[in-house]
């Protein structure tokens, strides 16, 4: 547009804003566009994907997808399931309860998919879960969460890619206790995610005759750290650390400005540091302190060939990070679920001749039996065990240390060390 | 009754016949997220009360849709309180919360009253997460399956029914529609807009602004933590997010969009930007940005919104 004086000006009136806005609310809002999952109803099998793209999970959220993208490849090159390749329908969650269930909602009514898999955290979990066992659609978690053991869900829900936080902690237990020491110095998140670690760990250590002499909450939203370190009991042997989030940088720096040289053991969970870079100069403090991993983020020198197959499949060099990019580090130690939960659906549906909604109560029982799923390419991250009560399954944990800015494995548990008497029945449950 | 409250009373008749009888024809998935969003218009409706009429703008309102929430949430999961006893309940501990943030909180005006009523739903935010072992914390608690249906006046209500939960979301949205017109086209509705209009003359007329004033709180709160209990029971999880600033924000945004002052303003907000979400996300994980380049353009040439401008240019009668 041109004005009288020859310049040229953008002039958009409102009633030219209210047509603008009312085609793009239309072009949205239409069916014909945008519906992939409508598309072609039929020969596939559809799994929706809730992945956290964005909010707090994002740096999950972005490698659960490349590997759920990557395991549907592979699946979908080898012939699909019972001849049908799958069709992978992804949104964002937001790591968002609200979002998180709406989306789930979504995948159950309009994509009409035969089954849900891949959400995390454990807040959007509670919320979607239990609306998926009442949509009766099949709901797999890859979160660790230990409200599906707990009963606190439905005979839809399970868990068959990854241990449960309660098995992971315990396991853990004795041999903190036997190798570190017994008094401990808990210092977690002030949220759900570590409520989960103060609690278990806590028990266990009384099992193994120890005690976590001082507990030490800081808030998520918390930037320094060093006003919480005088808290820290002096006569400690362990301090137990379990951070999620950026202020991990700052808070092992300001641990290592507290401590010097001279600090009590230092045992951690890698969540602490999952998508983190340990070779980051601030981490430095953490060299030879020892990690929890579900699977050993770096490459060790026994390392099987169903590591390196998942490794190579999803695009992780030998140091946990992008082969396409060094600096992008891997959730290693959480993203193999996604993986192990898709040969677990596959392996199901097989055992069920799953063809379709049909078959959804064989495929239910199917999943429930799933029983010993041995090492593999399909679970690369070792055997597990799936409990048909609690939906859960158990598989190995790894005690790492770190040298030279990578990790080592000391010990890797047994699957038994993890176990705990099911505190739930759901094959019972009517279907 | 004029002809124009009488035109208007007749057309949110009709919106709320309309969202009834919508039921019937739209699929499963609609059925399901329109339930959500109509409690959520619930909600912005509260917020609307205070905000669009009375012109104060509350910066926590998640606190009372917070308060809804746990109140109704809390004594079902830990005392297994019947459905309908929790649900009163919340709305009479809403209604407690709202007169005892009101009395606190209109003692200051305007920037402060927005900071202190963002600070106050920060500290019921941070309560929730400091009692975290009767709250669930961030985590949350999911409802235990036997609240999930329940006996009243002789009907078996069953909540994982989406058709139940639809109507119970539109008879909770009629009430508050029609409790809100009663209000807004009654003496208090005037007072309200004379505060929104010019507080200081209103003061001078010899009205108790502040009397007023914590009456539109108390409404506006109690009707928020009205929606937050339909939210607990009907979708079967609390959580601390439901209290968080995101909330607050959401209930300023929907109203905003859908136009403040308007009784059907902030469901329409709800719906649209609901709707957004869901389908720009199914394109791109930049929703939000697309979602605030379109409140940009809603600033610059709607400034009342989408039924404030409709209200302002062609249907003065609007309420």
């Amino acid at each position: 547009m041109t004005d009288k004086t020859g310049n040229k000006t953008f002039n958009l009136t409102r009633r030219t804003a209210l047509k603008g806005l009312a085609a793009g609310t239309s072009l949205i809002l239409s069916p014909a566009v945008l519906r992939h999952g409508l598309a072609h109803a039929g020969e596939t099998i559809k799994l929706g994907a809730p992945i956290h793209r964005t909010g707090i999970g994002a740096a999950y959220g972005r490698w659960y997808e490349r590997v759920a993208n990557a395991a549907v490849k592979i699946i979908n090159d080898g012939g699909g399931i019972n001849g049908m390749p799958i069709e992978l329908i992804i949104e964002d969650d937001g790591t968002d309860p609200k979002r998180g269930t709406e989306v789930v909602e979504k995948f159950a009514t309009e994509y009409k998919v035969d089954a849900i898999f891949g959400q995390l955290f454990s807040h959007v979990v509670a919320a979607a879960a239990p609306r998926a066992g009442e949509l009766k659609v099949p709901y797999l978690m890859c979160s660790e969460t230990h409200q599906l053991a707990a009963g606190g869900f439905s005979r839809y829900a399970f868990q068959p890619g990854i241990t449960d936080v309660k098995s992971q902690i315990a396991s853990m237990a004795p041999w903190v206790s036997k190798n570190l020491g017994k008094k401990v110095t808990m210092i977690y998140p002030d949220y759900a995610f570590g409520y989960g670690h103060r609690d278990f760990f806590s028990a266990a250590m009384k099992e193994q005759g120890g005690e976590v002499s001082t507990l030490i909450p800081v808030p998520p939203t918390e930037t320094s750290f060093s006003r919480y370190f005088p808290q820290i009991d002096p006569s400690s042997d362990v301090i137990y650390h379990v951070m999620v989030g950026p202020g991990v940088l700052t808070f092992v720096k300001e641990l290592g400005e507290f401590f010097g040289s001279s600090h009590p053991a230092i045992f951690g969970f890698v969540d602490s540091i999952e998508a983190v870079d340990l070779a980051t100069p601030q981490l430095s403090f953490l060299e030879d302190s020892y990690f929890w991993e579900a699977a050993p983020r770096y490459a060790q020198a026994d390392q099987t060939e169903f590591d390196k197959f998942y490794r190579e499949a999803v695009g992780v060099d030998a140091n946990g990070a992008s082969t396409s990019d060094p600096k992008d580090i891997s959730t290693y130690s959480h993203m193999f679920s996604v993986w192990e939960t898709l040969f677990a659906i596959k392996s199901a549906m097989e055992a069920a001749d799953y063809k379709g909604v049909e078959q959804k109560e064989a495929f239910i029982e199917a999943l429930e039996n799933l029983g010993t799923m041995e090492a593999s390419n399909e679970h690369p991250q070792g055997k597990k065990v799936m409990d048909p009560k609690t939906h859960q399954a158990f598989g190995v944990q790894n005690i790492s240390q770190v040298k030279s800015s990578k990790m080592e494995v000391v010990y890797t548990t047994t699957i038994e060390e993890g176990m705990y008497e099911p505190e739930v029945d759901y094959s019972k449950m009517s279907l | 009754m004029g002809a124009g409250m009488m035109k208007s009373l007749i057309l949110h008749l009709a919106v709320l016949v309309l969202l009834f009888l919508l039921q019937f024809v739209i699929s499963d998935y609609a059925i399901l997220t329109l339930t959500r969003m109509m409690v959520l218009g619930i909600f912005a409706s509260g917020f609307n009360i205070l905000f669009g009429y009375t012109g104060l703008l509350s910066l926590g309102h998640a606190m009372f849709f917070g308060a809804g929430v746990y109140a109704a949430g809390l004594p079902i999961y830990h005392f297994g309180w019947s459905v309908p006893l929790a649900f009163v309940f919340a709305i009479f501990m809403s209604f407690v919360a709202a007169v005892i943030i009101g009395v606190i909180a209109l003692r200051t005006v305007r920037d402060s009253f927005m900071i202190l009523t963002l600070m106050l739903a920060q500290a019921g935010y941070l309560a929730i997460l400091y009692f975290n072992r009767e709250t669930g914390g961030s985590e949350g608690l999911t409802m235990p399956q036997a609240s999930r249906s329940f006996d009243f006046l002789g009907l078996t209500i069953d909540l994982t029914d989406a058709a139940t939960r639809y109507n119970i979301a539109v008879l909770l949205l009629a009430i508050t529609i029609v409790v809100s017109f009663i209000l807004i086209q009654g003496r208090y509705g005037r007072l309200f807009n004379a505060i929104r209009e010019n507080e200081a003359r209103t003061e001078m007329l010899g009205y108790n602004v502040l009397t007023a004033k914590l009456f539109s709180f108390t409404v506006s709160g109690t009707i928020a933590g009205m929606a937050g209990a339909a939210y607990a029971i009907l979708f079967g999880y609390i959580g601390a997010t439901f209290a968080g600033i995101q909330y607050s924000i959401e209930a300023l945004l929907f109203t905003l969009l859908g136009g403040a002052g308007t009784l059907l303003g902030p469901l329409l907000g709800s719906i649209l930007m609901t709707t957004l979400i869901d389908r720009l996300s199914e394109v791109t994980s930049a929703y939000f940005l697309f979602l605030g380049l379109i409140l940009i353009a809603l600033t610059l040439w709607f400034p009342k919104g989408l039924l404030g401008t409709i209200k302002e240019k062609w249907l003065p009668w609007l309420t």
